[in-house]
């Protein structure tokens, strides 16, 4: 059955804005991203909100819902009571473009700063060959729809500016682990996903598993790995020992 | 007005899914300076919305599959109308464009052996799509996206510069093409976000935009899909074909309303699942064509034993083509035998234990829990046809991807004669890759012969220019909403030209077509241009309007039922047509609709079928000759 719901949607610019009440029919089985729609066919031609496939399958539609980081195409309408108040901000941890359209550019360019898959030399295409078990691990990552609510929600730099110059947030850190973990990717990722790409500042909250529309693991089974073998490679005293005293002989 | 944004290039690609992508890097590699603009941010494109997987004869899983077998499965399941050509190239070069993407990193699930697995898919006769559980869209996307960041790295080593061989404009819209002299100049458009102009100045553009589907109001298409590509080309003077014939999806979500179309992918009946009516009966063994008797079980026990022992067994009519599959539920529905709330049900919960559903169908599992508090493990779904292809597209060359306009390439579902009359599932990504290599190849050689650069004159950009901003004036006080105007047009095209046609309704639509051409002449938007979905919407109409104008008109002339063109005054097959293409033409502010005959199918790819089954398309005097 319909109802009128109430709708409070920031609006404004890079510039500045603030929350607009609006109440709007909302009906049975309607995601929030239904209703911004209906805003925009009924009130509001100009409310900027970014979506694609509706079906939780782009992350596109990427925004913060009472305060959490959500997709506003797979939030379903019926988890909120008909006399509750939806308010529906953009993503904090980005600029904002307009009303509900954030510059997520800081992910491309972090994107652009993890070495490439590296392919085996001398494996022509078709001659791969991979066990099921083996790619399961990476796959689990690249089920990743780049929503980047992990890394708006990733307090290292959703609180902190000055770290986005350093860290690459969980959606890379975890694009390295996925290289890391690849069968037959040819580079060693372990070192820079220290120095280069920030994994150290990561304190494994659990902030970006939380929010991930795709269930991803992304503490347990990407972080938490990659820590283990940087500190392997790193703190371990007799690999330590080790590059030490070959090192000193060569 | 402030100065217009310039950028020139050796090769544009209009369109960033799998065949923009595709055409890209292989413009690049062919040393292009290349630029892809893409409507949406990067790696959001319609691909990654296909979930099966995608079709090419590697012959992992049935070492019987080879390009013969594939080239036969795709020109029936296009009801012979395909361009044997395209057809062919398809066949041979699918595998080679899926292990290039394991060289670009893509993870495909894996047979014992530890190679790419295969699995079975309506009208391929054997298993033959690799996928990635039923995310492959995404898989594919992400591979071809890397794959651009790989190269981008690449030049950055060399020259310290991301960008300077190959860029990626996002969130950028083109609302028009550019000629000098008949020949393509550029492109212009506006960037989404700040609603300023730009001209791209370039002598090759590969159209790679996708297909239509927002122009019917039950669809698994996303908002870009408005048709763009096919009306740039037509404007610019080439022509499209097969316009008539759109691909509804025999499986979208029917329940709730806001999900309706939203599509349930074939992998569910492919993997095993069926098809049951309100009185549970698997009513596909009613609907089985006579051209597809002799491979398709009659019987349950039969069908049930074909997933086990392929080679003794005929294949359960739930894997008939699409056309087929969506006709039935259709009739099902219409003879009171559908589901509550308007669909059939689609059961894999009864057909393999919950832990295997979730491994094969993980997408599908969290899309209806999510979204319609269904558990497709414990319950069926309920599930409708779903306007989701166009079959028809630009008229091209099919080795090099070429429209009639120098200059202007395609590829990808915006190209039109690959897929005939119906599409086989699975033949769309691999199309992709196939023919967005080759697009790019061709571009990139097109650009390479030319002694000159064409140029884009003022006088043209300014037109463009005032095209752009006419939503913004209102000029002749009609003050109509777009919105309104999207929601008729979708509503009409359903209603009149969709998955079974009339004549009389045909007639209908082209003259409500005409009424909502007059209005959106007078379409009139608020706000300013900086990221205004309203201005958006206005422009796109104008694309959405002229390409539903192509459909609706073809849908009309063509008075025969063949694959996704269902006529109920004509349910029929007709050889003779089967000789003849439907060719778009734009004449003045109209469509124009000629009869072009359709080229003859290679004598060597005819023998590799038997003559009982070309009786079944072709003409007795085809058949002597």
């Amino acid at each position: 059955m319909g109802y009128q719901g109430h709708f409070r949607v920031w609006r404004g610019s890079d510039e500045g804005g603030g929350l607009e009440d609006f109440t709007v029919e909302v009906n049975e089985g309607e995601v929030v991203l239904d209703v911004i729609h209906r805003l925009q066919a009924t009130q509001t031609p100009d409310l900027a909100v970014r979506w694609n496939c509706k079906a939780g399958k782009c992350g596109s539609c990427s925004a913060e819902i009472n305060g959490k980081p959500r997709l506003l195409c797979m939030t379903r309408m019926s988890v909120f009571a008909e006399d509750e108040t939806v308010t529906v901000t953009p993503m904090r941890t980005f600029p904002v473009i307009r009303d509900l359209v954030t510059d997520v550019s800081y992910n491309y360019q972090k994107a652009r700063e993890i070495p490439a898959f590296k392919p085996p030399a001398g494996v022509a295409p078709g001659e791969y060959r991979m066990q099921q078990v083996d790619v399961e691990r990476s796959q689990e990552f690249r089920k990743c729809i780049e929503c980047f609510l992990c890394n708006n929600t990733c307090h290292v730099i959703r609180d902190h500016e000055e770290n986005k110059e350093s860290f690459a947030g969980p959606r890379f850190l975890m694009r390295v682990a996925e290289l890391e973990m690849h069968p037959l990717d040819q580079a060693d990722r372990v070192q820079e996903a220290q120095s280069s790409h920030g994994l150290g500042l990561c304190n494994i909250t659990k902030c970006c598993t939380e929010v991930c529309p795709e269930h991803i693991k992304i503490t347990d089974n990407a972080l938490i790995p990659m820590k283990e073998r940087v500190a392997d490679r790193r703190y371990d005293p007799i690999v330590w020992l080790g590059n030490k005293l070959f090192r000193n002989k060569s | 007005m402030p100065e217009l944004e310039r950028h020139s290039f050796d090769v544009l690609v209009i369109g960033a899914g799998g065949a923009g992508l595709r055409a890209a890097i292989e413009a690049r590699e062919h040393g292009m300076r290349t630029a892809v603009l893409c409507k949406s941010l990067f790696g959001k494109a319609h691909t990654v919305m296909a979930e099966g997987g995608i079709a090419a004869a590697m012959g992992n899983v049935n070492s019987n599959d080879n390009w013969q077998v594939h080239f036969r499965d795709t020109m029936r399941g296009g009801k012979f109308l395909n361009n044997w050509r395209m057809a062919e190239l398809h066949a041979k070069e699918a595998p080679d464009r899926v292990w290039e993407l394991e060289t670009y990193g893509a993870l495909f699930d894996r047979t014992k052996d530890g190679r790419i697995s295969q699995r079975n898919f309506g009208g391929h006769e054997y298993p033959r799509l690799a996928h990635v559980g039923d995310r492959t869209g995404l898989e594919l996307i992400r591979s071809l996206q890397q794959k651009v960041v790989s190269l981008q790295q690449d030049d950055f080593a060399e020259t310290g510069d991301y960008e300077s061989r190959l860029k990626v404009f996002q969130e950028f819209t083109v609302t028009d093409l550019v000629l000098d002299d008949g020949r393509v100049a550029g492109a212009f458009g506006y960037w989404r976000e700040s609603g300023r102009f730009v001209l791209f100045e370039a002598p090759a553009v590969v159209l790679a935009t996708g297909g239509i589907g927002k122009s019917f109001k039950v669809t698994s298409n996303s908002w870009e899909y408005t048709g763009d590509g096919h009306a740039l080309a037509l404007r610019a003077g080439a022509s499209l074909i097969n316009m008539e014939f759109v691909q509804f999806h025999p499986t979208g979500m029917v329940w709730p309303p806001s999900v309706k179309g939203i599509l349930v992918t074939e992998s569910v009946r492919g993997d095993g699942g069926v098809l049951r009516n309100s009185e549970g009966k698997r009513f596909m063994f009613d609907y089985i064509p006579e051209v597809f008797k002799d491979k398709y079980a009659d019987n349950e026990a039969e069908a049930d034993r074909w997933y086990a022992d392929p080679g003794q067994n005929r294949r359960p009519p739930e894997l008939l083509p699409r056309d087929e599959v969506a006709r039935a539920i259709n009739s099902e529905v219409k003879a009171g035998r559908g589901s509550e709330h308007g669909g059939v049900f689609l059961d894999v919960s009864t057909r393999l234990p919950a832990e295997e559903i979730m491994r094969r169908l993980p997408s599908m599992h969290h899309q209806f829990k999510e979204l319609a508090d269904v558990d497709i493990t414990a319950q069926p779904m309920e599930v409708g046809p779903t306007c989701h292809y166009v079959m028809g597209g630009v008229q091209v060359d099919p080795d090099t991807g070429a429209s009639s306009v120098p200059g202007l390439f395609a590829a990808g579902e915006v190209s039109g004669g690959m897929h005939g009359s119906n599409r086989l599932g699975g033949n769309s990504l691999s199309d992709l890759l196939v023919f967005g290599r080759r697009a790019g190849a061709g571009a990139s050689d097109y650009v390479g012969g030319l002694s000159a650069r064409p140029v884009c004159s003022d006088e043209a950009v300014a037109e463009a220019e005032r095209t752009a901003v006419a939503p913004f004036s209102g000029a002749d006080g009609g003050g109509e909403n777009p919105y309104t105007l999207h929601m008729e047009l979708q509503q009409a095209m359903n209603d009149l030209v969709g998955i079974i046609r009339r004549a009389e309704e045909m007639d209908q639509a082209i003259k409500r077509l005409e009424e909502l051409k007059r209005r959106a002449a007078t379409v009139v938007v608020e706000g300013h241009r900086q990221f205004n979905p309203g201005w958006h919407l206005a422009l796109d109409l104008r694309n959405m309007l002229l390409v539903s104008e192509c459909v609706a008109r073809a849908a009309l002339l063509r008075t025969e039922s063949r694959g996704g063109h269902t006529r109920d005054d004509f349910p029929g097959m007709d050889a003779e047509w089967r000789r003849k293409l439907l060719v778009c033409r734009s004449a003045g502010s109209s469509v124009e609709v000629v009869e072009e005959p359709q080229v003859p199918i290679r004598s060597d790819l005819l023998e590799l079928f038997e003559h009982s089954e070309l009786q079944k398309y072709l003409t007795a005097d085809e058949l002597e000759g």
